[in-house]
């Protein structure tokens, strides 16, 4: 506006350039660093993963042979697969039970600030606590099942840890056990912000308190679940820490997932091209999540 | 392309070495990456420091914790990516070949030729420490890897002797399950399986059939009867393990044995530190042997310093004079008392040695003529990194999935050993 007002400001002052260019200049460098170590790296993973390197990068290009080789390894197939169960669990049951306890939690009871602390508590630990945590509980020798046996019960079983078929749902009653209380904090947020008349409406007109939640309260929350899917599948497909240290992808590697094997792979083993395609393709599964997110996002400020 | 670029990079970073050495009183510092940090193997590698300080020389220290030294591989590669390697590191069995196939390593002919380590050496131990005919590595200590360990109370309750064929152990650990203790201590842990098969493979099939299949990698070996037969044993151990194995330390497999829990281990001599800081004696207090049926059968688990090329003449004498120490006698005790292993040279007075180690010496020189000392596929010695771990897999998961037969186990390690290579 004071563009077409005043030409006078049109002249190029110092202050007048200055503060043209100096948030471009305070944000340069980090743009820069950005550019470099976050997307210049992806681009030399992906560069390595198209190379037979193997202890150190060499640049003897294979094409996809990396990728032929990793659709042929069992243990990928094993990983991804774990992946799929594990983040479909986790993601499904957290928002469930966060939506379940956020429900309860908003029927103005007693001493709610504490009940929310207490959910909300698990978030503030490291995965690696709740791995070792969840791993002592869930050994069949010192934890659950052993505590149940000394009370009497003497053929009571719970060895999923043990158990390779079993042991990837132990990760996911961990991994639930973590967030889903995060999940209920962001649920309680978005109930809190609809607006009471509008369920007050609806009360006048005689719906059910379910038909209230189904109609009315969940579509209101429908931006939350979204934020809350967002969130928890980056969760899923990133977790590393919490397999190291609850299973240690053992059974045999029956809890391997994407991330450990992209890391023992590269790492230990001396396989860095078979590591950066294995690390391309998470790459791709969390572009497959984030963009259809951003677009829908973009599309919607558009229409705002 | 950055292999390519290296020497130059290395040259820069030569150069500024040289203007630091030229302001420097300690002229000639080697430095040293490795993962000797827990307290004995520490006050073993200060023992070296003061060695090579009285001849004059600096050690400068590079230690990166973390047992496996999975993390200081992983330092000393973006070290050498840098162009900036260490004067020496632990790097040990075929990975010295990698490299020294990057025209990394440096040579220490002069310093073997002038102490004779072609004599001082068994010839399967020095052909790991070459590289194309040249010594570039100095080898610390050998671990023996296929030991019985076993908790003798454990054992006189059950009234059980201790066994020499496989046939005997698991006789032995059903009466040692009967009497109400585990039999067989184990930590699932794919390279604790891996420990446990070697063993079981050289126990059952003998050592020949060892090296074609796990050192040689002979796809018809893999594929055999005898495979099959080896690994149909080792699942039936499983019958004599506890089920809380899946994730657990070896060190906490080791103290149900020291606390009386469990009967035998399976494991390395790198157990007898932890019987050693609970005070007990080898022989009395805790019994060892050749893991059932191995007693001619001696896998060995080799540390070494490898010495990376240099071209200063200050540093490269520095260098050699490391290498010489590493094999003296004063080192190789020191290092050997503290470590459970035995010396690199078997020349040496053992009268500061336990029992345990006495037999792994004479075991070692006796294997060392009849021909049964062979590297441990297990502990990186024998095989590729990425071949072990292929190998590893299938081991680990044959193991701990109850649906999968010894001939599918058989036929995945033969791809396992040809999948693996690029």
């Amino acid at each position: 506006m004071s563009d077409t007002t005043s030409p006078v400001f049109r002249r190029p002052t110092a202050s007048g350039w200055l503060q043209a260019w100096l948030p471009r200049l305070v944000l340069a460098p980090s743009v820069a660093i950005i550019l470099f170590f976050v997307y210049g790296f992806m681009l030399w993973t992906f560069v390595l993963s198209l190379t037979s390197s193997r202890m150190l990068p060499s640049y003897d290009f294979v094409g996809f042979g990396q990728y032929a080789r990793l659709m042929a390894n069992d243990r990928w197939w094993v990983a991804s697969t774990n992946l799929m169960i594990f983040g479909a669990l986790f993601v499904l049951i957290c928002l469930v039970l966060g939506a379940v306890l956020a429900i309860l939690l908003d029927q103005k009871i007693r001493q709610e600030g504490a009940l929310r602390t207490i959910y909300l508590y698990p978030m503030a630990l490291s995965f690696i606590v709740t791995g070792v945590v969840w791993k002592w509980l869930l050994n069949p020798q010192l934890g659950i099942q052993a505590m149940v046996r000394s009370w009497g019960f003497e053929s009571f079983r719970f060895d999923w840890i043990v158990d390779p078929n079993m042991a990837i749902y132990t990760l996911v009653i961990a991994a639930v056990w973590q967030a889903s209380g995060f999940v209920m904090a962001l649920f309680l947020a978005g109930l809190r912000g609809i607006d009471d008349s509008i369920i007050k409406a609806a009360q006048l007109d005689g719906a059910s308190l379910a038909r209230i939640y189904w109609r009315v309260v969940m579509p209101c929350l429908r931006p939350v679940v979204f934020s809350a899917v967002m969130i928890l599948s980056h969760i899923a497909i990133k977790s590393f820490d919490l397999v190291v240290a609850l299973t240690g992808g053992g059974p045999g590697y029956a809890t391997d997932l994407p991330a450990t094997f992209m890391y023992t792979h590269a790492f230990n083993r001396a396989q860095i091209g078979l590591g950066s395609a294995s690390a391309m393709l998470m790459l791709g599964g969390v572009l497959a999540i984030l963009i259809p997110y951003l677009y829908s996002e973009l599309r919607s400020r558009k229409h705002g | 392309m950055s292999i390519l670029r290296l020497p130059s990079l290395r040259r820069s970073a030569l150069s500024l070495a040289l203007m630091a050495a030229a302001t420097s009183v300690h002229a000639s510092d080697v430095e040293v990456l490795h993962w000797w940090t827990s307290g004995g193997e520490a006050r073993a590698a200060n023992v070296l420091k003061e060695l090579l300080e009285a001849e004059g020389y600096g050690w400068e220290d590079f230690a990166v914790a973390g047992g496996g030294g999975e993390t200081a591989m992983t330092v000393l590669k973006s070290r050498a990516m840098s162009g900036n390697p260490p004067s020496a590191a632990q790097i040990k069995g075929p990975e010295i070949q990698e490299w020294g196939e990057l025209g990394l390593l440096g040579d220490l002919d002069e310093v073997a030729e002038q102490e004779g380590w072609n004599d001082l050496l068994p010839e399967v131990i020095a052909d790991i420490m070459r590289h194309d005919g040249q010594y570039v590595a100095v080898p610390a200590n050998v671990h023996r890897v296929n030991w019985l360990w076993a908790n003798p109370e454990v054992l006189e309750t059950a009234g059980v002797e201790m066994p020499t064929t496989l046939d005997e152990l698991f006789s032995a650990g059903e009466a040692i399950r009967e009497a109400g203790f585990v039999p067989l201590a184990h930590g699932g842990q794919d390279w604790q399986d891996a420990t446990v098969f070697e063993s079981v493979v050289l126990g059952s099939q003998g050592v020949d059939f060892y090296r074609q299949s796990l050192v040689e990698l002979d796809p018809d070996a893999l594929g055999s009867e005898q495979m099959v037969d080896a690994l149909e044993t080792f699942k039936r151990l499983r019958e004599l393990m506890d089920e809380g194995m899946p994730g657990r330390d070896w060190n906490i497999a080791t103290n149900m044995v020291i606390e009386g829990d469990a009967g035998f281990q399976l494991m390395g001599d790198w157990a007898k530190g932890e019987f050693t800081a609970a005070g007990l004696t080898a022989g009395e207090d805790y019994l060892c042997a050749a893991a059932p049926g191995s007693e001619d059968a001696f896998s060995f688990n080799v540390d070494s310093l490898a010495m990376f090329r240099v071209s200063d003449d200050d540093e490269r004498s520095a260098q050699q004079a490391l290498a010489r120490l590493v094999l003296e006698p004063t080192f190789q005790e020191a290092f050997n008392l503290a470590k459970g292993s035995i010396p690199a040279r078997p020349d040496l007075d053992m009268s500061a040695f336990d029992s345990c180690a006495e037999q792994s010496l004479a075991d070692f020189k006796r294997t060392a003529e009849e021909g049964g000392l062979v590297p441990s596929m297990s502990h990186g010695m024998a095989v590729r990194a990425d071949v072990q771990g292929a190998i590893f897999d299938v081991v680990t998961n044959y193991f701990n999935d109850a649906s999968m037969s010894a001939e599918q186990a058989a036929e995945r390690l033969v791809s396992a050993a040809q999948a693996a290579s690029f």
